[in-house]
């Protein structure tokens, strides 16, 4: 089921939580919506459930427009951070919950039921929990319990607010392990909302990063590392550093300085980012000098902090160094980077 | 909890906000809520002052300065005043033994503390009868130097000390669970004393709590009917407790100063309510306790 | 909050840098003794003292069962009442906004505060034949003071705060999510309620309905105006233990105290046990 978020603002009282958000998702996709909090991605995901009513815009579940559609009519699936389990049911009952509420008509008869907790059960590597309460299980259990309990009404889309945040790093790893491949075998159309871009980078097909209500860049995971399209995309995303610069004849220059690298556009000022694994250490050509403040390992190579204050201004910037290279405390570096993104101030 | 409804009015009127009523249904509980305690609560609390002052503020005047009355006034005070203190001592004295103490028997204390309130008055009137009656071991005893318990002022304070003692411990132990010992193991920390510590750093933090607790505590104290009926001996003017000349008048039919008797005793726990109130308004729900 | 002693073994409490353990436990422990357990010890061992035969004569007696059963019928029969208002007026106060909730709130705490004669003289008045109440009921002819109906309706009037203040601290931790979740997975406004929410309030209701009834069964004060007080009818079993003593009959009066002890006490069991078992299931009281 393809979902289309048209045009849709969302105002509380007079704070603006999403501002005109318009998004297509595809059939089949896993989708995450990324961003700090305050962004709106969980209000964007609470409206296309229809846990909150939009100030204007639409959203539609395939051609339908379901605004006019309640909760309950919209038969999507959603799991909560804190699992939102039912305290005095057993697994078996909660999973089976939605389809037991359903009218007589359309409710399947009991042993149906059963067979399709136990199938559901297995499927989330749960296998023999029927009769458990909810206290008695983990935290990664509780969350997998959560997930059978949504999907086993056969929602059009399924939607997760931080399924994985009330969780410890390592059960969180394999739980996101584990997501990836339960879409992979059941295909519904997944939305879910994060803060980890490792999680957002790693699960999902596409990412939405998303800023203070509006969405910033949409693309697959390589594009919003490789070609982030904004300042707050390129920082937000991997590791990154900037300087404030000024082009002048087609040169870059900091403060002045050159840093060894041209622009083919017309004068003025922007800003310079780039990543820490850009930049090299130089002997030659135009470079910027830093003085070292402070150097860190990380994996199989090293960061040095670099200071590059003029005039009273203060600036740091993070430079990869091979091991080899001798850094010292209070020594000084040249550098350039050798690949980097250059965004333009507009007046 | 409270729907404060944040967003505009939906524009499409099938759309209902999953957590909460369709608004037929809300104000339809709430008419049935509010026409319950209003027909429950609220008309006898009316009931009172109207019949008090049905013949006028003269009459209720003389049903108050009455000398019977007043001797009831004088005693429902001393023996207030007498048993709360002793309840507040002993509800400070528990509660901090159960909220700063981990200790075996815990869950057994607080059911003793609670257990007035299972009992009946009457029962609880009786159990001094049985003690200090003239049948016991300890009343003639007593008698004998010259200590009289029953049918006297003694006896009143002991029943409605066993009535109302745990009222300020109810009050405080849950206030002082909640905030634990974090304060007062920094100021033992600092070189304060117990008794420094508990005057300059528990008392303070419980000082609403522990207020109201002594508050509803009194209210109780005058109030209390069936243990002081039993223990009293009814001995007009000598030891007849405010209510208990209220059933005194009431018995011979004389409706309005009954019910003139009546309304001091409502005022005071209807100003005990104003506190509650009060004290929510300013600190929050469960600052006031609400738990009994 | 404490620091644990390296000693193995049984420990019967934790030891803790805060003073004052023994004073207070001390003290508290003597005054319960000197105020609680030693009269009501002492209740016992004289009612003990009459023997068997004479207890189960007095337990017997025809007007100590009637009065047994109106005791505990109307208190029955008001706790019920009580629990399903107490349950609306608990929900209205936690999840609705409305002009003069916290002074509504605080008039539950009335029965509470006001005096039981107090109240028992207001009720007779409103409830008699000539009351405001009574007059509308009348000319049906109900007659609601000096009946067992009277003293249920006085009961409700008593045991009204115990429902509502203990689920209102319960209702207020319901989860929100949790009845958003149940309305994603399709149940209506009316299955939430019934199926997710009152469930999970069992317990809480549960022990309101003991407390309430735990109290009307004891009840003096607020009773004995609006009752009739008539023998075999709608006399309550406080009222006949006053009666004995009036009597001299400290026997009787004993018996039936020691009788309704051992069903308060009985009661106090069950709903500690309540608490138990619904922290054991639900991991909550």
């Amino acid at each position: 089921m393809e979902v289309t978020v048209s045009g849709i603002v969302k105002q509380f009282d007079r704070f603006p939580a999403l501002n005109d958000v318009s998004l297509k998702i595809n059939s089949g996709e896993l989708i995450a919506l990324l961003g700090p909090s305050g962004s709106g991605k969980t209000t964007l995901l609470r409206l296309i459930a229809g846990l909150e009513q939009p100030t204007s815009g639409r959203i539609l579940f395939g051609d339908e427009d379901a605004s006019e559609k309640s909760v309950q009519e919209r038969n999507i699936g959603f799991v909560f951070q804190h699992y939102a389990l039912f305290r005095h049911m057993t697994v078996a009952e909660n999973i089976a919950f939605g389809l037991k509420v359903r009218p007589s008509g359309s409710r399947p008869s009991k042993a149906e039921i059963r067979k399709k907790v136990s199938d559901l059960l297995d499927m989330v590597h749960l296998p023999g929990l029927e009769k458990r309460y909810p206290s008695q299980l983990s935290g990664g259990q509780r969350q997998r319990v959560a997930l059978a309990r949504a999907v086993a009404i056969e929602p059009k889309v399924l939607l997760l607010d931080e399924p994985f945040g009330a969780l410890d790093a390592k059960v969180r790893k394999e739980l996101r392990r584990w997501l990836r491949e339960f879409h992979d075998r059941t295909g519904h159309t997944t939305v879910f909302v994060t803060h980890d871009q490792e999680e957002a980078l790693e699960l999902a097909d596409r990412v939405v990063v998303m800023s203070q209500g509006k969405i910033e860049q949409v693309g697959t995971a390589d594009d919003v590392y490789d070609r982030p399209n904004s300042p707050f995309v390129f920082s937000f995303i991997g590791e990154s550093s900037h300087l404030p610069v000024t082009i002048k004849g087609g040169q870059i220059l900091f403060q002045g300085e050159p840093l060894g690298i041209s622009d083919s556009g017309p004068d003025g000022e922007g800003v310079l980012f780039f990543r820490p694994q850009d930049v090299h250490e130089v002997t030659d050509g135009q470079a910027l000098t830093g003085k070292v403040t402070a150097t860190r390992r990380l994996a199989g190579t090293r960061i040095a902090e670099l200071d590059i204050s003029a005039d009273g201004e203060a600036h740091h910037i993070e430079i990869e160094v091979p091991l080899e290279t001798q850094v010292q405390i209070g020594g000084e570096l040249r550098f350039r980077p050798a690949a980097w993104k250059l965004f333009r101030n507009t007046k | 909890m409270a729907t404060l409804d944040r967003s505009p009015q939906p524009r499409s009127r099938r759309f209902i906000d999953a957590a909460s009523e369709p608004l037929p249904a809300k104000l339809a509980l709430l008419t049935l809520a509010i026409l319950f305690l209003a027909f429950f609560l609220v008309l006898p609390l009316v009931v009172v002052f109207f019949e008090a002052f049905r013949k006028g503020f003269e009459e209720f005047w003389l049903a108050i300065n009455e000398p019977d009355a007043l001797s009831a006034i004088r005693l429902t005070l001393l023996v207030a005043a007498i048993s709360v203190p002793l309840n507040l001592v002993f509800g400070v004295a528990a509660a901090w033994a159960i909220a700063k103490f981990e200790f075996k028997g815990k869950a057994f204390l607080i059911t003793l503390i609670d257990l007035p309130f299972s009992v009946s008055p009457v029962i609880s009137g009786l159990v001094f009868v049985v003690l200090f009656g003239s049948g016991s071991l300890l009343g003639p005893w007593l008698k004998s130097y010259g200590i009289e318990v029953l049918f006297a002022v003694p006896g009143i304070v002991l029943a409605t000390v066993f009535v109302t003692f745990p009222f300020v411990a109810r009050e405080l132990i849950p206030l002082m669970e909640d905030q634990g010992s974090g304060d007062e193991e920094a100021a033992l920390s600092l070189g304060a004393s117990g008794w420094q510590t508990f005057w300059y750093v528990t008392l303070p933090n419980i000082k609403w709590g522990l207020l109201y607790g002594v508050l509803l505590c009194n209210a109780r104290a005058m109030g209390e009917f069936g243990a002081v009926s039993v223990v009293s001996g009814h001995i007009r003017g000598v030891t007849n407790t405010m209510p208990l000349h209220v059933e005194i008048l009431y018995n011979e039919y004389n409706m309005s100063a009954a019910f003139a008797v009546a309304t001091l005793l409502a005022s005071l726990a209807l100003v005990t309510l104003v506190f509650k109130t009060v004290l929510e308004l300013r600190f929050g729900a469960g600052n006031a306790g609400g738990r009994h | 909050m404490t620091t644990s002693t390296p000693a193995a073994g049984w420990k019967w409490r934790q030891t803790s840098v805060i003073p004052g353990f023994g004073l207070t436990l001390g003290y508290t422990l003597t005054y319960l003794i000197l105020i609680i357990l030693i009269p009501l010890a002492g209740l016992v061992w004289n009612t003990a003292g009459l023997g068997l035969d004479q207890f189960v004569a007095i337990a017997t007696d025809e007007r100590t069962l009637k009065a047994l059963r109106v005791s505990f019928g109307t208190a029955f029969a008001a706790a019920v009442v009580n629990v399903v208002f107490g349950v609306i007026v608990a929900w209205v106060l936690v999840r609705y906004n409305f002009p003069g909730r916290r002074l509504i709130d605080a008039m539950v705490d009335l029965p509470f505060a006001l005096p039981t004669a107090v109240a028992g003289i207001a009720l007779t008045a409103l409830y008699a034949q000539k009351g405001w109440v009574g007059a509308l009921f009348a000319p049906l002819g109900i007659k609601i003071a000096f009946t067992p109906l009277g003293i249920v309706i006085a009961l409700i009037f008593i045991g009204l705060p115990f429902v509502v203040r203990t689920v209102q601290p319960v209702m207020e931790e319901i989860d929100k999510q949790v009845e958003e979740v149940a309305a994603t997975l399709g149940a209506s406004r009316f299955q939430t309620i019934t199926r997710v929410i009152l469930p999970g309030l069992v317990p809480a209701i549960l022990t309101g309905f003991a407390l309430a009834f735990a109290r009307g069964v004891g009840e003096y004060g607020s009773v004995i105006f609006i009752a009739g007080n008539i023998p075999y009818v709608s006399e309550i079993a406080p009222l006949l233990i006053v009666i004995r003593l009036e009597e001299f009959n400290y026997a009787g009066a004993q018996a039936i105290a020691t009788i309704m002890l051992v069903i308060s006490f009985a009661m106090l069991f069950v709903i500690n046990l309540i608490q138990a078992w619904s922290r054991k299931r639900y991991g909550y009281a």
